[in-house]
């Protein structure tokens, strides 16, 4: 058997093998850790932050952090939560987010997560960014408004001999996601829905497919976004 | 002449492209060279060079255009024949870089951010080069000119126009030192102002070389950890404990990294040290490798410094024939050291360890998760030590003199001694290499500076400092810094040009990962525009307080300190922000219709009854 690992979380006893990350750790102990950018199963790439933590004291991300003997991590605190929540009012105004019209409104982690926070106004100005839509690509769309450059597609979308579909492109503010065009013809069917289902927000949507399923009817919409794991409705 | 100093750019052609593919072995983790190469003669990276690197790297093209469009360096359209990059630092606006600015774009008839329309003349902003205490400054055909005025300005562009190559273009004069030499030829200047007991003393070449073949290198490491010397790129950390952990994690190959991205607006101290000293840093990469086991190093060199590429190679030829580099170094049988000179291409963040470390293998420099450290994981996954330029001169004088004399100089806690980069409003700006515990009264006398109304120390990642703490004390557990020392007089508008100027530095460097440092950061400038137009109130100073601590959940130290040109100088200096809020309102939302309808107003050549 793996060896345990002692920790605690918000002064709760946890214990889990060694080796997991704290946000996996975490989940064993029915204890939910937000993330957007993580891939269950893919090397974590800590891109979004909002999975931070404080461990012995010091912010980290939960993600990227393989748990160690007798941590100390705070989670669920007025200062974590209160970061998590300008983490997510800064991903909207930044972004183009119009919910209502959105394909993936009720299975949307940013939507989601605004739910499970109770993000019900803005503190902060919307940027309004101008923003385009490709839509050359002959399987796939991919909505730049919507995108939160979560490197999602980057980490899980790559060629059968490991070339990237997905790579981002220039930095700061301008930094965007951009599709490979030679490689076209190798994006499957099944990898594009495979893209588009990774993809925490509406940002790769799947052409000629809109509104597969009703909302009210949609993931969220049944259950909360972190329910799983730590079964806070009932 | 070095590739970057082409007066007339080559066209584009598959030829060119291929052979400097194959000049790489067409290595995946050597694209930044590629693309540097094909940068330097062709003047821009065509959609048909990236796909042939593409093709011929097996990555695909995407990969190819992500470090691509990484840095400002790079290009995918052309620059013109001849490319000016004007420093936009906080320091070069001080000493007229605006006028300095309208002169060229008046002279060439085209505006920053363009190319002429004949395709003679590109001018671009970049961020600091490096030559604060001489600024304006350029960099044109990766030749370096300083002190520019609007006048030369416009005798650069008319030699332009004539068709001038770039370095006949009145340097006649050049810097002191080894500026002149025939190897670099430059107009820079070193302004060393005042030599330390440790970097600028005495120097014996191969000295530390000569002693360390008798020693074991834990010996080495045990002597560089008794000195106490601690890391001069930021950071502080112990550097014999770093050599330590390198040496005993697994691996079956360790690197050495010499970190001469020096991107912190306000340093220049590499600059000098690598003009004057070159042997002296390669001498402590050797000993580093030594020490920790590491058959190769990197110096890793900003794109802005490439005009001493020829030079520094030159260098590294005669440390070869002179047995300081190779095989069997001074005589010891295994004892094998090279080192290669990897550049950058104009990213900041490439200067944070982990990013260069990416940068060097060839992708955009994005900052690794840590942990695992670079000293576990580094460059191509393998143990990796990386040491400021500075860090690495104190050992060898630390392995020659001995840790007590080193720990002679400096305080208790802050061994040694630190090279100072000052610029900004003082008689002399420069070099000067101090014990650790001078406070800022001392180094305001030291350099003539009058009338100081605040000194960044620490560049802007530091802190603004306001008179009433000059008395603090430079050293690691009071004011720790790189270096960079900023001196603003009274007349300065503190947040108009300093922090605005450093606000658009972070934004325009940040790597763009992690949503704080994207995101907010530009929340934040805005905010600061708001109190600046006059429609702040006293929340919007509250407000950005409290997203303050936001920042610290950022990866790396980019976005930990992208805040702190608003947050130092909000704690140091709230009477600024008080002065230009409004008193009796207590809400704004900042909205202007008078504003939001000009350009229609225009449009229709009607105004609205408000
Ligand atoms: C954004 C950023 C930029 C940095 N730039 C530099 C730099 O230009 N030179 C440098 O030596 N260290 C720089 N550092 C610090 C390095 O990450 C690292 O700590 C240092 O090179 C280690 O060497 P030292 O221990 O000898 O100081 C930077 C760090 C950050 C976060
Ligand atoms: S397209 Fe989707 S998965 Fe890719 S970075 Fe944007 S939000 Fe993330
Ligand atoms: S803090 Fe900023 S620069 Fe550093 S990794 Fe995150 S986004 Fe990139």
């Amino acid at each position: 058997m793996a060896e345990l690992i002692k920790f605690t979380i918000d002064n709760q006893d946890c214990l889990a093998e060694k080796g997991l990350y704290i946000v996996e750790a975490a989940a064993k102990n029915n204890i939910y850790i937000p993330t957007l950018c993580n891939i269950p199963g893919v090397k974590p790439r800590g891109a979004c932050r909002i999975c931070s933590v404080r461990v012995n004291g010091k912010l980290m991300s939960a993600c990227t952090t393989p748990i160690a003997d007798n941590m100390k991590i705070e989670n669920n605190t007025p200062e974590i939560v209160e970061m998590r929540k300008i983490i997510l009012e800064t991903l909207f105004v930044s972004g183009n987010h119009f919910c209502p019209a959105c394909e993936r409104s009720g299975s949307c982690d940013l939507q989601a997560l605004a739910y499970r926070f109770g993000i019900l106004n803005q503190r902060f100005p919307y940027q309004f960014p101008s923003k385009s839509i490709d839509a050359s690509h002959p399987k796939i769309m991919k909505d730049h408004d919507r995108c939160i450059l979560c490197k999602r597609c980057i980490r899980g979308i790559k060629t059968e001999d490991g070339k990237s579909f997905f790579a981002y492109k220039k930095r700061g503010q301008t930094l965007e996601i951009s599709i490979d065009t030679e490689l076209t013809s190798q994006l499957t069917d099944e990898l594009a829905i495979k893209a588009a289902n990774l993809c925490p927000v509406g940002a790769i949507l799947l052409k000629e497919r809109g509104y597969n399923i009703p909302i009210g009817k949609r993931q969220y919409d049944l259950t909360p976004i972190g329910n799983e794991i730590d079964h806070l409705e009932k | 002449m070095s590739p970057l100093i082409n007066i007339f750019k080559k066209k584009s052609s598959t030829s060119n492209v291929q052979s400097i593919i194959d000049k790489y072995n067409k290595d995946q983790t050597r694209l930044m060279d590629i693309l540097i190469d094909i940068q330097a003669e062709i003047g821009y990276i065509s959609n048909e060079s990236a796909s042939l690197i593409a093709n011929q790297l097996k990555i695909s093209k995407v990969d190819v255009e992500q470090t691509l469009s990484f840095y400002h360096f790079f290009s995918q359209k052309e620059t013109g024949k001849y490319t000016i990059y004007l420093n936009d630092s906080a320091v070069a606006e001080m000493m007229g870089r605006n006028e300095v600015a309208k002169a060229f774009e008046e002279a060439a008839g085209s505006k920053f951010g363009e190319v002429t329309k004949d395709g003679k003349i590109g001018l671009f902003n970049t961020s600091c080069i490096g030559m604060n205490d001489q600024e304006p400054a350029a960099i044109i055909n990766g030749v370096i000119f300083t002190r520019i005025t609007p006048y030369r300005a416009k005798e650069i562009i008319q030699d332009m126009k004539n068709g001038k190559a770039v370095n006949e273009m009145g340097l006649q004069s050049f810097g002191d030192g080894n500026n002149s030499s025939n190897y670099i030829q430059s107009m820079v200047s070193n302004n060393i102002r005042r030599k330390g007991p440790v970097i600028f003393s005495d120097y014996n070449l191969g000295k530390s070389i000569k002693k360390i073949v008798n020693m074991k290198p834990t010996d080495v490491i045990r002597d560089v950890k008794a000195s106490n010397v601690r890391g001069r790129g930021g950071a502080g950390f112990p550097t014999g404990m770093k050599w330590e952990f390198c040496r005993n994690a697994a691996g079956d190959q360790r690197y050495i990294f010499c970190n001469a991205d020096e991107g912190e607006p306000g340093t220049f101290k590499d600059r000098v040290i690598l003009t004057e000293l070159p042997k002296l840093i390669f001498e402590g990469m050797t000993v580093a490798g030594y020490a920790v086991g590491a058959t190769e190093g990197i110096l890793y060199l900003r794109y802005e410094y490439k005009y001493l590429q020829k030079y520094l190679e030159q260098v590294l030829e005669e440390l070869k024939t002179a047995n300081l580099l190779g095989t069997n170094i001074g005589g010891k049988n295994g004892f094998n050291f090279n080192i290669r000179i990897q550049f950058g291409a104009g990213a900041y963040v490439c200067g944070e360890e982990s990013a260069l470390i990416e940068s060097a293998e060839g992708k955009r420099g994005e900052p690794r998760d840590r942990p695992p450290f670079p000293v576990e994981q580094g460059y191509l996954n393998k143990p990796t030590v990386v040491n400021n330029v500075e860090t690495l001169c104190s050992v060898v004088k630390i392995i020659t003199e001995g840790p007590n004399w080193y720990k002679s100089f400096g305080t208790k806690d802050s061994a040694g001694t630190k090279v100072l980069s000052i610029s900004g409003d003082c008689m002399n700006p420069g070099i000067y290499e101090i014990e650790w515990g001078f406070n800022i009264n001392d180094i305001l006398k030291m350099v003539g500076a009058n009338d100081v109304q605040a000194v960044q120390v620490g560049g802007p990642s530091g802190a603004l400092i306001a008179p009433t703490e000059f008395d603090r004390i430079l050293c690691y557990s009071d004011l720790s810094t790189g270096g960079s020392i900023i001196i603003f007089n009274s007349k300065r508008d503190l947040l108009k040009n300093v922090v605005l100027n450093f606000m658009d530095f972070f934004i325009e460097e940040s790597c763009g990962s992690c949503v704080p440092c994207r995101c907010l950061t530009v929340l934040f400038r805005e905010k600061l525009l708001k109190i600046l137009k006059g429609n702040g109130v006293m929340q919007d100073i509250d407000d950005m307080i409290s997203w303050g601590p936001t920042m610290l959940s950022n990866r790396c130290g980019l976005g930990h300190t992208a805040a702190n040109p608003i947050l130092t100088s909000i704690k140091n200096f709230r009477p600024l922000y008080e002065s230009k809020i409004q008193q009796n309102k207590l809400f704004d939302s900042g909205f202007n219709l008078q504003e939001a309808i000009a350009e229609c107003c225009e449009a229709t050549g009607r105004q609205p009854i408000l």
